[in-house]
């Protein structure tokens, strides 16, 4: 292709040639007619290929130059003008229409942001990243991963012993609105939200994007960046300027636990927490809307750190599915991937929490009797008619969600009496002689040997107490930095004084809520989608540099309302987020005054039922319930808006149901 | 926008490079071949022939007319394409060409790494502005740079861009459904249009010793507003404190370096009082928090003292780069593009600018000068442009300069008269000046307003009789005193607003209770610095740019309605190495601010203990003597002395590191002098 544009220079020239002559000729015209012939004759012949290709190449040029031409002079409007004519007028966005209400700024708004979606950039970084200085590296394009991509595995890993940054190498969030408002041209995350409330009156100095490096793990944040310090001394600042007006924080995905993690981190005292004392919370906050919170975490977690396989934990997935299934770098992507995500701390803050008591053991789950085909239409019609009918109909074909990783399609679905399990705990691991050529990689998988393997596939199922044996198992390393940042387990006895550590701060069943009965807790989060629940593992067929397991995606349920398609059970949820882990804690643990919330917060569960965009020029939808399209949803703004414009969650309503979230909620035995 | 600009250039290019590379080699035997072939069909053709194939041929022809085009269309852009191909696999450093060392990276060498933390506080056009609410023209412009970036809006919908610029015009906050609002963050000012740095090199280097985030703070503000009116609206002071505050605990009870340029200068200037204020008019830090909190100001450009641009920029529109708009597009500005009131339209939106009043001028004729004396007089241009050429020379110059000033004294320029009506007036001396009281035209007001029809625009000229503007121009010349009254007269409405933020005079007794009013706080001369003696204050300015101090006006030839009576006379021009360059006379300084305004606080007002500075703060002077760019792969050069480029000067830039790293100004090596700025100083008989 460059050659042959190269080799148009010489030609090209001709072709000027030719023009001017053609020029020279048209003088002589009017004298001469004839030359007019010859002219004609003679540029005929000289068409070449290559001619030709410029021709065309100049053709489509000049068209596409007059469309943008267009494009640009087109009035703002037009596209909704088209849109409109097609699907009838459109509904106000939410913010105008509000407006007209009446509504005003009253409460300032902290947005956090959650895993993947805040943007990342250079501080600092190897000869490689030259130029790169204050570019993004996370986020906006994405340009660099294309164009020098094991520079960029490079820069956004972590250092594998303290999950700090690796010497040399500063990579730190980008600040402001900006971090999160898109995550790349043209996708969203927070920009619906933020102008919407705009709308009525917000600016910069009432909203607030706590962004923060979300690689890291909580406390990190706060020892690297004071990413903690910061947000705290905002909302402060925030709430003396706004005349005393409480803020309402509006935290997204992993944002909820990171929040969850700050509230108790700033009334603790100094060394370890922010030392603003009991009552911190109760003074400054008004309402935190959990926008789909992983509060129990959730199991593309597992599948992510165990074989990086979590179709889409991150948005990225998503985005460009080709670019991490393919293999650019050299037929390693995954590995590339596993390795450069294993040295981040904070996926480990969504691996299940509350073990086989919240997620279910290898015979019952609380989603058991969930049936997905019928789903859809429970979803939308009144659905407690039916109820015990479906039992019975569950009840044959109920799935083991309790295993989150079996191995084999069989044994995710016999009975756990017929399940032969070695157990893998003290299972030697062999040194894997083959892949000394891999070494360049590092993924604790080479340290494991084939001997470990195999344990691991003998022990069949594993629940989501075992899940952590084995994450322990297969990745030591990480897992040692990840215990000393988080906990997966539930309280015994709160008051115990070793729950003052700040690795059970993000775990809300390890830790009471603050005490400020006045401020309220909403969970939101979108229903109506198939979400990963429990994943069926198989052993990759000749992995010498693999990783050593990947999920069977030929595994699909037999029957036509089965939930396990293509190797993973899914359940109701936002994609993301199965509504257990969203829905519980507002549905039970904390409704009312429990052990966990003492001070009886007010709790609020608002659902917001999937539905697709009708046409492509809704582009991702206002009534979606996706986890990261739902930002966009206009019930879901509508919500926000008017709580930060003052309204409590009585006023909207109270909870707003669609899911089984109470039903299952009941199923689990948790002392309350 | 820009690339069909590169490639319209190409276009031009391309075709002369072609025929130069084919036309020896082909042109020739195709000539031959032509008429071979013309021959023969001459030959064969008859005269009915030809007319049929005439209008047979009409159809190709205009096809070919177009491929034709196509076809160069085509060839243009594979070969843009492949340039731009070569030019991505280019090396980031061409092999022969050596980027010069980053300040940073040498002082990182050193072992320097950040101490301090570092807040910067952006001047006055650098700061880009974004738009939160407008009116139905702005539509999808929401959270958008009005102001910085690209501008493509100011061509795309002019007018609805200046509507959203402009504040109210009598409160000087945002009008009635519009919010423009500053973009907050680094991003603020790092640079001002794509390609033109103001702070990202400092930021560089900064970042080079380990700055990040958390210890490098851009105080953005909105500067279009007066600096009281910024926390009022916007509560930026406030935003500010916190920040410093935070900043000092979170990095281990270190205290901050600020780094203000240009209006951040006396922006900074003015949160330093407010911040001790008690709390409904300031912020209630208590006495002391300057001293906890700040370790050393370094000033970059300051105006303390405002400058004379401001004056012609109120008073007529025409201030030459006031701001770099003007110097970045031109065009835009003198040519009449709005419907021919182009000018008019600027000076409406400035005139509703607060901030653009905290420029003018401070200290009436005790600092500037009054109709016949000026400090700076004995200046002279063109020596001064050999003197900072030939640094040896600067001996020699000493020893005669008692020749000099004599030589001198004969046609010493008289800066005093800020603005003069015509050449003549600007000369003569005082005595023959016609001597007519500035309060004198004040009685003449209620002017009648004869032309409704020129309402549409406001600028107050308007609602002056053609009486009232004679009787400005009778007047002859104006002070730095006198030129206030003008302003009262001209613009009554603004300078009301104005002056109840901003104060120009000089403070008799600074303890009066009058002077904790917020409108004296960012006037040097009217306020005590803090009482933080272990604080330091540089001032950094570049010098050897002629500056302007002072201009020849004339009346506007055009009696058209709606236009600005006054003109700057550019006809104006001063004999051989004369200061008058085009109705302006100039002076030493950074391009933007004299020296005298950026230099005097630090080298004499509060130099020691003074009662300006009673706990005797450490000054520096700090001058950084202009250097043209050597070679066009510099850019805007590494040892620039003017206004905003001196931000990439590395000279300025170690300094700042240095300071940041810990260094005090003893250890720097105290003053570095170029100018006279010590000799204009001591001739300023100010009471300290």
């Amino acid at each position: 292709m460059l050659r042959r544009r190269k080799g148009s220079e010489p030609e090209k020239s001709s072709g000027g040639d030719s023009k001017d002559q053609r020029e020279d000729e048209s003088k002589k015209e009017k004298e001469k007619e004839k030359e007019k012939e010859k002219g004609k004759l003679k540029s005929t012949k000289k068409w070449s290929c290559i001619d030709n290709c410029c021709w065309f190449v100049g053709c489509i040029c000049s068209i596409w130059w007059f469309l943008l031409f267009l494009f640009n002079a087109m009035p703002a409007s037009f596209p909704q003008y088209v849109t409109e004519a097609i699907t009838g007028p459109l509904p106000d966005p939410p913010g105008v229409k509000l407006r007209k209400e009446g509504l005003t700024v009253k409460h300032p708004v902290v947005f956090v942001p959650g895993i993947v979606t805040g943007g990342l950039e250079l501080w600092e970084g190897h000869q490689c990243a030259d130029g790169l200085f204050r570019k993004r590296l996370w986020g906006g394009t994405f340009g660099e991963v294309y164009k020098r991509p094991l520079c960029w595995v490079e820069h956004m890993s972590l250092d594998n012993e303290t999950g700090l940054d690796p010497p040399g190498i500063r990579i730190r969030p980008v600040s402001g609105l900006v971090a999160a408002d898109y995550f790349a041209p043209g996708y969203f995350v927070w920009a619906v939200l933020i102008a919407n409330l705009a709308r009525i009156g917000y600016e910069e100095k009432t909203m607030y994007m706590a962004a923060y490096d979300w690689r890291i793990s909580f406390q990190n944040t706060e020892v690297r960046d004071q990413s903690l310090s910061r947000i705290k001394s905002n909302i402060e600042l925030m709430v003396a300027t706004n005349g005393g007006k409480k803020v309402v924080v509006i935290p997204h995905s992993m944002g909820v636990l990171y929040f969850l993690h700050f509230m108790k981190w700033v009334e603790a005292p100094a060394p370890m927490g922010g030392g603003g004392g009991s009552g911190w919370c109760a003074k400054h906050i008004k309402a935190v809307m959990n926008i789909g919170g992983p509060f129990l975490g959730v199991p593309k977690a597992v599948s992510g750190l165990f074989s990086a396989e979590a179709k889409d934990i991150a948005v990225a997935r998503g985005i460009a599915p080709g670019f991490l299934d393919a293999d650019v770098f050299g037929l390693q992507t995954l590995q590339h991937v596993m390795r450069m995500t294993r040295t981040w701390d904070s996926t480990m803050s969504m691996i299940p929490k509350g073990g086989d008591t919240v997620w279910g053991n290898l015979d019952w789950s609380p989603e058991a009797e969930y049936s997905c085909n019928p789903k859809k239409q429970m979803n939308n019609d009144n659905k407690t008619a039916d109820q015990t009918e479906k039992g019975s109909l569950g009840l044959k074909n109920s799935m083991n969600y309790g295993r989150i990783i079996s191995f084999g399609k069989d044994v995710a679905e016999a009975h756990s009496s017929r399940i032969e399990r070695l157990d893998f705990r003290g299972a030697v691991k062999g040194k894997n002689f083959v892949n000394t050529t891999c070494r360049d990689i590092w993924t604790e998988y080479d340290d494991m040997g084939i001997g470990g393997v195999q344990a691991v596939v003998d022990y069949k199922s594993y629940t989501a107490d075992s899940i952590l044996d084995l994450l322990h198992f297969v990745a030591p390393k990480m897992m040692s930095r990840g215990d000393a940042h988080f906990s997966y387990g539930i309280a015994d006895n709160l008051d115990d004084p070793k729950y003052k550590h700040y690795k059970y701060w993000s775990n809300p069943l390890e830790t009471k809520l603050p005490n400020a009965p006045d401020m309220e807790i909403y969970s939101m989060y979108g229903v109506g989608i198939p979400t990963e629940r429990a994943y069926v593992y198989k052993l990759t067929p000749g992995a010498e540099c693999y990783i050593p397991f990947q999920i069977d995606t030929s595994a699909d349920g037999s029957s036509k309302d089965t939930c396990l398609k293509g190797g993973v059970f899914s359940v109701d949820g936002d994609e993301t987020v199965p509504v257990l882990s969203a829905g519980f804690m507002c549905a039970k643990a904390w409704r009312g005054k429990t052990r966990f919330n003492p001070s009886g917060i007010q709790t609020y569960i608002r659902e917001y039922d999937h539905a697709p965009p009708a046409n492509l020029l809704e582009g991702r939808g206002t009534q979606s319930g996706a986890h990261v399209d739902i930002m966009g949803n206009f019930a879901l703004i509508e919500d926000i808006i008017r709580v930060a414009a003052g309204a409590t969650g009585k006023d909207l309503g109270g909870d707003r149901v669609y899911s089984d979230i109470f039903k299952w909620s009941e199923k689990i035995n948790l002392k309350l | 926008m820009a690339s069909i600009l590169r490639f319209r250039k190409l276009c031009y290019v391309e075709p002369v490079k072609c025929s130069s590379l084919g036309f020896e080699s082909f042109e020739t035997p195709k000539i031959e071949k032509k008429d071979d072939r013309g021959a023969v069909k001459a030959v064969e053709s008859t005269v009915g022939e030809k007319q049929k194939k005439k209008s047979s041929k009409r159809q190709p022809r205009e096809w070919r007319c177009m491929d034709y085009c196509c076809l160069t269309v085509g060839y243009v852009c594979t070969a843009w394409w492949l340039l731009l191909f070569l030019y991505h696999c280019l090396p980031a450093a061409l092999p022969g060409f050596q980027v010069p060392e980053a300040p940073g990276a040498r002082l990182r060498r050193e072992g320097l790494t950040a101490l301090h933390p570092v807040v910067l506080v952006p001047g006055i056009v650098t700061g880009g502005l974004e738009l939160w609410e407008g009116r139905p023209c702005s539509e999808g412009l929401f959270r958008k740079r009005l102001w910085g970036g690209s501008f493509t809006e100011i061509f795309k919908r002019p007018l609805c861009w200046l509507e959203h610029l402009t504040l109210h015009n009598q409160t000087g906050l945002d009008p009635p459904g519009i919010r423009v609002r500053a973009v907050p963050g680094l991003v603020a000012a790092d640079y001002f249009a794509p390609g033109y740095f103001v702070w990202a090199v400092l930021i560089e280097n900064l970042a080079r010793i380990g700055y990040e985030g958390k210890n490098l703070y851009m105080a953005a503000y909105d500067w279009r507003l007066s600096f009281q009116n910024t926390e009022i609206r916007d509560q930026a002071l406030s935003r500010l404190k916190s920040k410093i505050e935070l900043m000092f605990v979170t990095n281990g009870n270190k205290k901050v370096v600020v780094v203000p340029h240009s209006m951040g200068v006396i922006y900074f200037f003015h949160f330093l009082k407010w911040v001790e204020s008690p709390p409904p008019m300031g912020g209630g830090g208590g006495t002391g928090w300057c001293a906890k909190h700040i370790k050393a100001i370094m000033n970059i450009g300051p105006a303390f003292l405002g400058v004379p641009k401001a004056v012609s920029n109120i008073f007529s529109a025409e201030a030459k780069d006031v701001a770099f708009v003007r110097s970045m597009d031109p065009g835009v500005l003198d040519s009449e593009i709005l419907g021919l009131q182009t000018l008019e339209h600027v000076m409406r939106v400035c005139r509703t600018w607060d901030s653009i009043i905290s420029l003018i001028p401070k200290g009436g004729e005790t600092i500037w000068g009054n109709l016949d004396w000026s400090p700076e007089e004995g200046y002279n241009c063109d020596l001064a442009k050999k003197r900072y050429a030939q640094p040896s020379l600067l001996d020699s110059n000493d020893t005669n300069s008692d020749g000099k000033m004599e030589f001198q004294i004969k046609e010493s320029v008289r800066y005093g008269r800020i603005i003069s009506f015509g050449k003549a007036t600007s000369q003569l001396p005082s005595s023959q000046l016609p001597n007519l009281g500035s309060k004198d035209f004040l009685r003449t007001s209620n002017p009648t307003k004869f032309n409704s029809l020129c309402s549409e625009v406001w600028t107050e000229y308007d609602e002056m009789s053609r009486d009232g503007i004679r009787k400005i121009a009778e007047n002859k010349a104006y002070t730095a005193r006198t030129f206030l009254d003008l302003l009262r007269f001209v613009a009554p409405k603004m300078m009301q607003r104005a002056e109840a933020q901003f104060s120009h005079g000089i403070a008799d007794n600074l303890d009066d209770p009058k002077y904790a009013h917020y409108k004296y706080w960012s006037n040097p001369l009217e306020t005590k610095l803090p009482d933080a003696p272990d604080m330091e204050i540089y001032c950094l300015y570049g010098v050897g740019l002629p500056t302007e101090r002072s201009y020849v006006y004339k009346l506007s030839p055009t009696d058209r309605c709606k236009s600005i009576p006054f003109r700057i006379d550019s006809s104006a021009e001063g004999s051989d190495g004369g200061c008058l360059k085009g109705g302006v006379y100039f002076v030493d300084g950074d391009e933007s601010v004299p020296v005298l305004s950026a230099g005097f606080m630090c080298a004499k007002g509060w130099k020691g203990r003074t009662r300006f500075n009673p706990s005797g703060i450490a000054t520096y002077v700090r001058e950084y003597r202009h250097k043209p760019p050597a070679s066009l792969f510099e850019g805007r050069g590494v040892e620039s002395g003017a206004h905003v480029d001196i931000m990439g000067n590395v000279a300025l830039i170690e300094d700042v590191l240095r300071v940041a790293a810990g260094a005090t100004g003893v250890e720097m090596g105290g003053d570095r002098i170029y100018s006279d700025i010590m000799r204009m100083s001591d001739r300023i008989n100010l009471r300290l």
